[in-house]
């Protein structure tokens, strides 16, 4: 028999218990760990060092952030959603019910969708009206950059779970545990997501 | 992580209520931060009530309470504390500074002329 | 056994497999193929063009150092006014043949070779697959590089020129420059993006498609080099991701994340608002630019052990403890970075924390060092060319290594900073290092690859030469920066000791040309036995025991025609009771 198979790709191995797509996408989301881990550090670095007040370059107060608690509270409970409707939405695949997954999917997309208008419109777009732009201030520059790296990320998602809504749904009736899988590995990435802007909210919204 | 459909039934359970619990903990999120214990004690509450957050995300939505792979938990583990000296290393360093020393001034004709001159 | 793919009998498997048995047609089979042997050999040529061209640019810089502030001949009347005048190196360009130098070996050539070349077309044959775990992705790696590529070198040709705040980028210099370093920003975007796909896919790889047998502690040294060379990838690389991230923003969108407040360059308060920190780049620099240096090393260790194993014919010493000295190393290495900073103003508590974890460091290096020389104790040595190179690398590695040891404690690192003995130590490690490691590699799985032998005739004047000349090149740098020589600086003589430094700095340059030269028989031994070199008689020419030598010379799509399996560990050199002075890992019971 010809070895051009690769195993493991939906039966999980028998010694490491997964198979390799999840180990796959649990690699990349320690990498990306360390990409918000990065900006984190700067965040943490620039903070600590930043001049006195008076001084423009210094950090501003919760008041000159013009950063509402509000909004930001109801983004965060929009991505916890979209958590639970996406895992929902791998449960349902689970229990062979692939209109319920198809529905789930699409709440969860329209739910960062939801995130990504409120962010823009609603935080991004008021701000640069005002002249608070990343170049005003280190809080607003590392404000704009990790949000806007974490919205970057938002849309990519948006993009893997339409792909499989969409034209990669067909992957469902060629292999139905191969297609769980897949939404299983996005899930994953999803819930990290959610988990950046957990902590997100309170460092940039609240401290 | 194929389960049967009681497994998957009583995994929507856990689902639910950790929904309700992260709802719940954004809330209290909010309203802790209206008091002021310290800068830094403000910070430790944060993260730490945002660290139970990211902790039932991680164990219930992301299924690691049942995530029994090795490889996994060695990559997450070394992450961690990667992250962890990212985080704090730079900002040590830069609040560790040198001893202010005065040396004086170097009599350089005095030291040239103790060796013969060159 | 050559190339045909076989079609039938694969049944239920059909589902989860990909369909790599209709004919592709030429693209999808040479240029876009998602086979992990035509992208090896497609990172391996790419990134041997980059070394040499890499190369060339430090050879156009050296004859500024060596005859400062004369035309550069042959060449230097094609240059554009815009990088000199009247063919003498402007020191602008001068700057960015420096920069681009560093940065191009490093990301362009020794990375892409060593990882990209030698780790994707070995480790799965190594470990009996038929390819990655992500063959796909292993494609878009490649991609990604590429276009990484295009965008670094698009920088010789913006306005301004290439980068030319070094390889290390600082921060505010780096902030203010020219078009090339927001090239240089995103080039690197895409080079990371290639890495961190291709580390994922090498760690899963090595976890999950190991053959029966084939256990954590019976993979190859070179194996499990890989392994530990994908989690530095991993994890490091993402933190200099999210600095040219803010670099870039420092740059297009006027932040101060490294902008001091009230800079002034050449009396020109700088447009800022400040409250940034240049040490703040460093440290998200070396934080991965620490463990690269590691990348760039580790597998050139997989590579020389192999080659030391198998041409003294005894197993590997201590291979157990070598394999936890190499993970103990890859952890070290992401907590020593700050031994780069020490002259920035740190104070003594946390440099000393740095200089402890990097003598700490030094440790496994030097096990295994010592693993690798006392293997050749009583060893049955045969001094083909692949040896000559993977012996040599013994001693350089270790001069290359001991010459670090004052840089990483402070008291002698304030003298030895930012001098030529920098250069000549990491040169040290990298060139007669990891470079010699890769001609090693090179001249030892050629044949795997192309069924044919280099040329060991010319494969010997090849090592000669580049032996005497890259010790002429490198070794006198220890004096320069003893003396005092700054590097990165395009006219030494501004300095009286950097006049008298001037003899060293010819025979640098002399020796650098010489090298150059050197290298011809080796390029045109590499092309011409592609068409010309002897045919191997057998699949294992070097009579070796890993698996990689079962496969076909060169392997089909799918690698091999049955499944191996693993029946022992992977040196099973001049066993007792054992007919042949070898007993491969691959072969059944009996010898």
């Amino acid at each position: 028999m010809s070895t051009a198979v690769l195993p493991y790709t939906v039966e999980p191995h028998p010694v490491t218990g997964v198979y390799s797509g999840k180990l796959g996408i649990w690699l990349f989301l320690a990498s990306e760990v360390m990409l918000f881990g990065g900006l984190f550090s700067a965040y943490v670095f620039l903070r600590v060092g930043a001049e006195a007040a008076g001084s423009p370059a210094a950090w501003p107060t919760h008041e000159e952030t013009h950063l509402s608690w509000v909004i930001g509270g109801i983004n965060t409970l929009v991505l916890i959603v979209s958590s639970v409707t996406m895992v929902m939405a791998w449960a349902s695949l689970k229990m062979n019910d692939f209109a319920k997954g198809k529905m789930y999917l699409w709440l969860t997309a329209a739910l960062a969708t939801t995130f990504l208008v409120v962010k823009l419109a609603f935080e991004y777009w008021p701000k640069f009206q005002h002249g608070l732009v990343p170049a005003k201030n280190n809080f607003f520059g590392i404000y704009f950059t990790l949000t806007g790296l974490h919205g970057l990320h938002v849309f990519g998602g948006i993009v893997v779970i339409l792909y499989f809504i969409l034209p990669g749904s067909k992957l469902w009736h060629r292999d139905k545990e191969y297609y769980a899988n897949r939404i299983e590995c996005t899930g994953l990435y999803w819930h990290f997501v959610d988990l950046v802007w957990i902590f997100l909210f309170p460092v940039l919204y609240l401290l | 992580m194929a389960g049967s459909h009681a497994d998957i039934s009583k995994h929507v359970r856990s689902y639910m209520a950790v929904f309700a619990a992260l709802a719940v903990l954004t809330i209290v999120t909010v309203a802790v931060a209206q008091f002021h214990f310290s800068d830094v004690g403000n910070v430790v509450v944060a993260l730490i009530i945002a660290g139970f957050k990211a902790t039932l995300v991680a164990s219930i939505f992301m299924h690691l309470k049942w995530e029994k792979s090795i490889s996994i938990w060695w990559s997450l583990g070394l992450c961690g504390i990667f992250f962890l000296a990212l985080l704090f290393l730079p900002v040590l360093t830069a609040n560790d500074h040198p001893p202010q020393v005065h040396m004086g001034t170097w009599d350089v004709t005095h030291q040239v002329a103790k060796s013969g001159g060159h | 056994m050559s190339g045909h793919d076989h079609g039938s009998g694969r049944g239920g498997h059909h589902d989860h497999e990909h369909d790599l048995h209709h004919e592709l047609g030429f693209w999808r089979k040479y240029v876009f193929s998602i086979d992990h042997k035509v992208i090896g050999i497609q990172y391996a040529v790419s990134a041997l063009v980059f070394l040499f061209f890499g190369f060339c640019l430090m050879m156009i810089m050296r004859w500024q150092l060596a005859y400062p502030g004369q035309p550069v001949p042959i060449i230097g009347r094609f240059l554009s006014d815009a990088v000199a005048i009247d063919g003498v190196l402007r020191p602008e360009f001068y700057n960015a043949l420096g920069a681009m130098h560093g940065t191009i070996m490093v990301f362009l050539g020794v990375v892409p070779l060593l990882v990209g070349g030698f780790g994707n077309y070995v480790m799965p044959l190594q470990i009996g697959a038929p390819d990655m775990a992500f063959p796909k992705l292993n494609m878009l790696s490649y991609w990604s590089f590429f276009v990484g590529c295009v965008v670094m070198v698009a920088g010789f040709f913006v306005p301004g020129g290439a980068a030319n705040s070094g390889w290390t980028s600082y921060a505010p210099l780096s902030v203010i420059a020219t078009t090339g370093q927001t090239m240089w920003l995103l080039g690197m975007v895409f080079l990371i993006t290639s890495s961190l796909l291709g580390s994922v896919n090498f760690i899963v790889t090595i976890i999950q498609l190991r053959v029966k047998g084939l256990t954590m502690f019976r993979l190859p040294f070179f194996v499990w080099a890989q392994f530990v060379t994908s989690f530095l990838l991993l994890l490091a690389f993402p933190p200099l991701e999210a600095a040219a991230v803010l670099q870039l923003m420092d740059r297009l969108a006027g932040t101060s994340f490294f902008m001091p407040s009230g800079l002034v360059v050449s009396g020109v308060p700088q447009d800022f608002v400040g409250g940034g920190n240049p040490l703040l780049w460093q440290h998200l620099f070396w934080f991965l630019a620490h463990p690269e240096v590691y990348v760039l090393i580790l597998p050139a260790m997989g590579i020389v052990a192999e080659i030391i194993t198998n041409n003294t014919r005894r197993p590997l010493w201590g291979y157990t403890t070598m394999v936890y000295s190499l993970v103990f190393l890859g952890f070290m290495s992401f907590i020593v970075w700050a031994h780069h900073m020490f002259i920035t103003g740190m104070g003594t508590q946390i440099s000393a924390f740095f200089a402890t974890t990097t003598m700490i460091i030094s440790i496994p290096s030097v096990i295994i060092l010592t693993c690798l020389i006392i293997t050749l104790y009583n060893g049955y040595i045969r001094f083909n060319v692949p040896m000559l190179f993977a012996l040599a690398f013994l001693p350089m590695f270790a001069i290359g290594g001991l010459t670090g040891l004052p840089l990483g404690l402070p008291a002698s690192d304030i003298h030895l900073h930012d001098t030529y003995y920098v250069i000549g130590h990491f040169h040290y490690v990298v060139a007669p290092g990891t470079i010699f490691a890769i001609f090693a590699g090179i001249y030892y799985w050629y044949p795997k690859v192309t069924g044919r032998m280099m040329n060991p005739a010319l494969g010997k004047i090849h090592f000669v030469l580049s032996f005497i000349f890259i010790n002429t090149v490198f070794m006198p740098m220890f004096f320069q920066g003893l003396a005092g020589e700054s590097r990165r600086l395009y006219d030494p003589t501004v300095y009286e000791h950097g006049v008298q430094m001037i003899g060293m700095r010819k025979m640098s340059s002399w020796g650098a040309w010489m090298l150059g030269l050197s290298q011809l028989p080796f390029i045109l031994n590499f092309f011409m036995s592609i068409w010309a070199g002897k045919r191997v008689t057998n699949d294992n020419p070097w009579e070796a025991t890993t698996i990689e030598w079962l496969a076909p010379s060169p392997p089909p799509h799918g690698n091999f025609a049955k499944v191996p399996t693993a029946h022992r560990g992977p040196y099973e050199y001049s066993v007792p009771g054992v007919k042949t002075d070898y007993f491969p890992q691959f072969a059944g019971a009996e010898a």
